[in-house]
């Protein structure tokens, strides 16, 4: 079991600042949202605390231990990451894109087992991408290449996940498949879990926490609904909300106040 | 769809031809060593090329049925010719195939980053100057041609080092404006050579004519160790095609992997530039002919390069000493006349994306 923790770190690029003094601390079995505006530095925490991005001053620990100083391979054991989107390369299968995941656990000249093959088709059956296994990655969809990247983490092994806008590009039947998912797995292996969540509704769902960034600091934390309320909607998104209770599970649900409701709305066939 | 039928089998088919593909190719190397000895200004038959070489073999004992003087023209004329240039084309297309993949770019070849124009500087420069000095029994062209290729990739390196990172991009960019700049002064050395004008083109262009024992017996080490480092990290590279971060996430030291795959085939392609000149198209279409036929896994996309690439040398080697016989065409001109149009007709009926 890992525990992640963030200490009074700064992040930025060059000279460009994106955080500053970020506390934060996920425990074994907790999945903890990350939500915010655009561009208000969630990838960026995501890439420090998997040692992509080096926090400018303050300490970032996993499992007690300084980031830093853990060799790339074993952090790799420790924190598994599936990254927003990326490109893949078109020469490879699905199957061999998951199969990478068993590189942190494979010495230098050791090949992927059976084991290795077997544990990459139990990923690929619960993502529901076994069928796609001998495609070849360019052809693939959006969300699938999302579901292949969370088998890939599965196969990883790992005890921490940070999952970097896991569901932007899947429909609502697969968002809730992924999330129930991840959520299982968070509960049932004790994970610690932090993902960074555009669609608020979604957050508040799934999470047992909510960090709310804005403006490179964290604005609020806590439980979905301490967390999601009109007034803190607006100051961070400058957007008018209604937050509601959800009728089914008492979780904070949000509807956009959009101004439609002019006279002339009925003849506006192209409003947004 | 199949794989739900054979699920606990994915990928196994497409190991197994490979494995048979590499066998298959071992083969046809050794039979392209036997046939390219045999034929020449003296052209001897198949079995008897086959006996001198398969004596030559420890614990084979073969009782002569050929006079000496055909077994000298075997073994100590022709047969370096041929280990040389399957040496060199197997150096070029692993090294290309690794530029390729480290950079994951298409278009890098083993010259990418200065060590064509370092070694094409280094070599010139040995023409002109006016001494005749040797060193351990070689000229000064081969020894000035290697630490060219070396100094210029080293720059190169320095050049690009961002921090405690190499940007690939940058490393790129700064080695095409370095080899533009060598290029340059290479070029009005060439026009400014008089008499020695020709054998500096002919060397620039690759020839395997001055090979001996003694250049393999430098040039093998390199090739063999930094082909075996490479394929080492095969499995790496193959991660590397993801992109840095995603490979750093999954564990790979991605900027230490780097230095060792470009100091191992910066090594590996400038030893063998060093004594044959710089032999172009090998390095960057074996590498692709290769993904096209079978596949972009490095663990076997490298070694399939080796046998390709040695193979593929021979035989343009041959043609290159035999159809303007007794004069030789430089082998430059030679592997982009045959490679081209087979690797036009392989990127044609190609049916997947290719890189």
């Amino acid at each position: 079991m890992i525990e992640l923790e963030m200490q009074k770190v700064n992040l930025g690029y060059d000279r460009h600042a994106v955080m500053e003094d970020i506390n934060l601390k996920v425990s074994p079995g907790e999945m903890v949202g990350l939500i915010g505006p655009n561009g208000s530095g969630k990838s960026t925490i995501i890439k420090a605390l998997c040692h992509i991005v080096r926090p400018r001053s303050g300490k970032i620990t996993i499992d007690g231990r300084d980031i830093a100083r853990i060799p790339r391979k074993e952090l790799a054991r420790m924190v598994g990451v599936v990254p927003q989107l990326p490109l893949l390369p078109s020469t490879f299968t699905a199957a061999e894109i998951v199969l990478m995941g068993r590189n942190p656990h494979l010495g230098l000249f050791q090949s992927e087992s059976r084991r290795d093959r077997e544990m990459v088709q139990q990923a690929m059956e619960k993502t529901g991408t076994l069928p796609l296994a001998d495609r070849y990655v360019n052809e693939l969809s959006g969300g699938e290449i999302q579901c292949l990247l969370i088998a890939r983490v599965l196969v990883q092994e790992t005890k921490a996940i940070l999952l970097d806008e896991p569901t932007a590009n899947l429909d609502i039947g697969r968002q809730v498949e992924i999330l129930d998912l991840i959520r299982r797995l968070c509960t049932e292996n004790r994970l610690a879990v932090l993902a960074a969540i555009h669609d608020l509704n979604l957050a508040a769902q799934y999470c047992d926490r909510l960090l709310l960034i804005d403006e490179r600091h964290i604005h609020a934390q806590g439980t979905p609904a301490e967390v999601i309320t009109e007034k803190n909607m607006k100051e961070v998104y400058g957007a008018e909300t209604c937050v509601y209770t959800h009728p089914v599970n008492g979780l904070p649900a949000v509807l956009l106040g959009a101004h439609r409701s002019r006279p002339d709305s009925s003849n506006n066939q192209t409003a947004e | 769809m199949s794989s739900r039928a054979q699920p606990a089998m994915i990928m196994e088919p497409s190991r197994r031809a490979r494995i048979y593909s590499l066998i298959g190719l071992a083969v046809l190397l050794l039979l392209a060593i036997i046939i390219a000895t045999g034929v020449g200004s003296v052209s001897i038959s198949f079995p008897t090329t086959f006996s001198i070489l398969a004596d030559r073999l420890p614990f084979v004992e073969i009782t002569p049925t050929w006079p000496d003087n055909i077994a000298a023209i075997i073994v100590d004329v022709r047969l370096p010719r041929v280990i040389l240039a399957g040496l060199v084309g197997a150096a070029l297309a692993v090294a290309g195939a690794t530029y390729q993949g480290l950079f994951r770019n298409p278009l890098a070849d083993p010259y990418l980053i200065g060590v064509a124009q370092g070694a094409s500087l280094g070599a010139v420069i040995g023409f002109l100057l006016p001494v005749g000095w040797h060193i351990a029994g070689f000229g000064l062209i081969p020894l000035l041609a290697f630490a060219g290729a070396l100094l210029a990739t080293v720059t190169v390196y320095l050049l690009a080092r961002v921090g405690k990172t190499l940007p690939v991009t940058t490393l790129i960019l700064a080695g095409v404006a370095l080899s533009a700049l060598l290029s340059s002064i290479v070029s009005y050395l060439i026009i400014s050579a008089g008499n020695k004008m020709h054998g500096i083109i002919f060397w620039l262009m690759g020839s395997f004519s001055q090979s001996q024992w003694s250049e393999i017996e430098i040039v093998l080490p390199y090739v063999a160790a930094g082909t075996a480092v490479i394929i080492i990290f095969a499995r790496l590279l193959n991660v590397m095609q993801l992109d840095e971060e995603q490979a750093q996430q999954l564990g790979v030291n991605v900027e230490r992997l780097k230095i060792i795959l470009l100091a191992a085939a910066t090594l590996v392609t400038a030893a063998s530039v060093a004594f044959v000149g710089t032999i172009g198209f090998v390095g960057i279409i074996i590498p692709h002919a290769v993904r096209i036929i079978w596949g972009a896994d490095h663990r076997f996309l490298l070694p399939l390069a080796v046998l390709t690439g040695a193979t593929f040398m021979i035989f343009t080697d041959l043609i290159a000493r035999t159809v303007m016989a007794p004069a030789e065409i430089p082998i430059g001109v030679i592997t982009a006349i045959c490679g081209a149009p087979f690797f036009l007709y392989l990127l044609r009926r190609r049916k997947k994306a290719i890189f």
